[in-house]
């Protein structure tokens, strides 16, 4: 049971649009693999969003009441600011359920996000064209939340549908255990390839 | 020993194995995950990733056994166990996965078998690194220190 107060405050930041600074942001993340789901879980965590995790595109449909076995009426308190699905899953796709989710008239406007570990041009292209937010290559980093938290509290107070998040670049931050150099007998960096493979 | 003593060796030990090539980036990103909420995070995503990998090549090695060989059922498979060992940063598994996948693509029965056996060989070698790294951790922790990882820039 909710409190008045709590009730009224979320109806002023959902007539606003904007995240309420006391609510979480809730986020659905769609993975089929267990070692990636707990990962992305903290990630989203540490980044102080609320998190769902569930294994496949159809357990998010049935998550999100897309799956025409329930009313949507009992799902009008569901509130999700972003999607975050992989790409390559067994049975549902991470395309097919963006496009089951761009075609709902109730989740339509939520972000969506694409991970691959694959960076294949033409999969990038189809989901961007299908209205992915963004194509991320696996793994998955904190930076990367950060910049999509950012991007969804900044873009929930703004005109729908006009902004784009700043897209990592796919290759930007590739680099491999020879670049690793020891400046000191304690401490050592990464050198990042800016190269393109 | 002393904790400081152990936390560094603790440094040692984990720089030699990110020099050596058995871990990446990545993993230092899951040290960045574990706070006071969450003490455990690394221990149990590191086990998720093992058991997760045991059942992957229990699998593949069923799969390659058989007369006619089911290449997409391999490819599906290894697919898999690189994306887990890419997600936690155990970069020679990733790499031998790589390279599986290729062998899989051409169809290649002999270059597949091979490439299950260095697999193998590779994940069990980090395996047994990344147990020692962990106990190392308990042993910090349990002598009521910290693990420094501030020693690890990226």
């Amino acid at each position: 049971m909710t409190a008045v107060g709590d009730v009224l405050r979320r109806g002023l930041a959902e007539d606003l649009g904007v995240p309420n600074g006391l609510e979480e942001l809730h986020v659905l993340a769609v993975d089929d693999s267990l070692v990636d789901r707990k990962v992305i879980e903290q990630l989203l965590k540490i980044s102080s969003c609320k998190v769902t995790a569930v294994e496949s595109g159809t357990r998010a449909l049935q998550y999100l009441g897309l799956d025409g076995e329930k009313s949507t009426a009992a799902l009008n308190d569901l509130k999700i600011n972003l999607i975050m699905t992989d790409y390559s899953m067994p049975g549902m796709s991470g395309y097919e359920l963006l496009k089951k989710i761009k075609g709902s008239s109730a989740f339509r406007e939520v972000p969506v996000v694409i991970m691959s570990s694959e960076n294949i041009l033409a999969r990038i292209n189809r989901c961007l064209e299908e209205g992915a937010e963004e194509f991320i290559l696996k793994p998955v980093k904190l930076s990367d939340v950060k910049r999509l938290k950012d991007f969804i509290m900044r873009g929930e107070g703004e005109e729908k549908g006009k902004r784009r998040a700043p897209k990592r670049k796919l290759r930007d931050d590739v680099f491999t255990c020879d670049e690793l150099t020891l400046e000191s007998p304690t401490k050592f960096s990464a050198k990042r390839s800016t190269s393109l493979v | 020993m002393e904790v400081g003593q152990m936390q560094r060796t603790w440094v040692e030990y984990i720089k030699s194995l990110f020099r050596e090539g058995f871990l990446d980036s990545q993993f230092s990103q899951l040290q960045l995950l574990q706070d006071e909420s969450n003490p455990d995070f690394v221990v149990e995503v590191v086990t998720l990733f093992f058991q997760d990998s045991e059942r992957l090549l229990n699998d593949l090695t069923r799969v390659l056994e058989f007369p006619n060989v089911d290449f997409k059922k391999v490819d599906a498979h290894v697919h898999q166990l690189k994306g887990s060992s890419s997600s936690i940063g155990a970069q020679r598994v990733k790499n031998s996965c790589i390279r599986f996948r290729m062998f899989c693509e051409e169809r290649n029965i002999d270059g597949c078998l091979k490439c299950l056996q260095q697999l193998k060989e590779e994940y069990y070698t980090v395996k047994n690194r990344l147990e020692a790294l962990i106990r190392l951790e308990q042993q910090i922790v349990a002598a009521g220190g910290s693990i420094p990882i501030e020693e690890l820039t990226f």
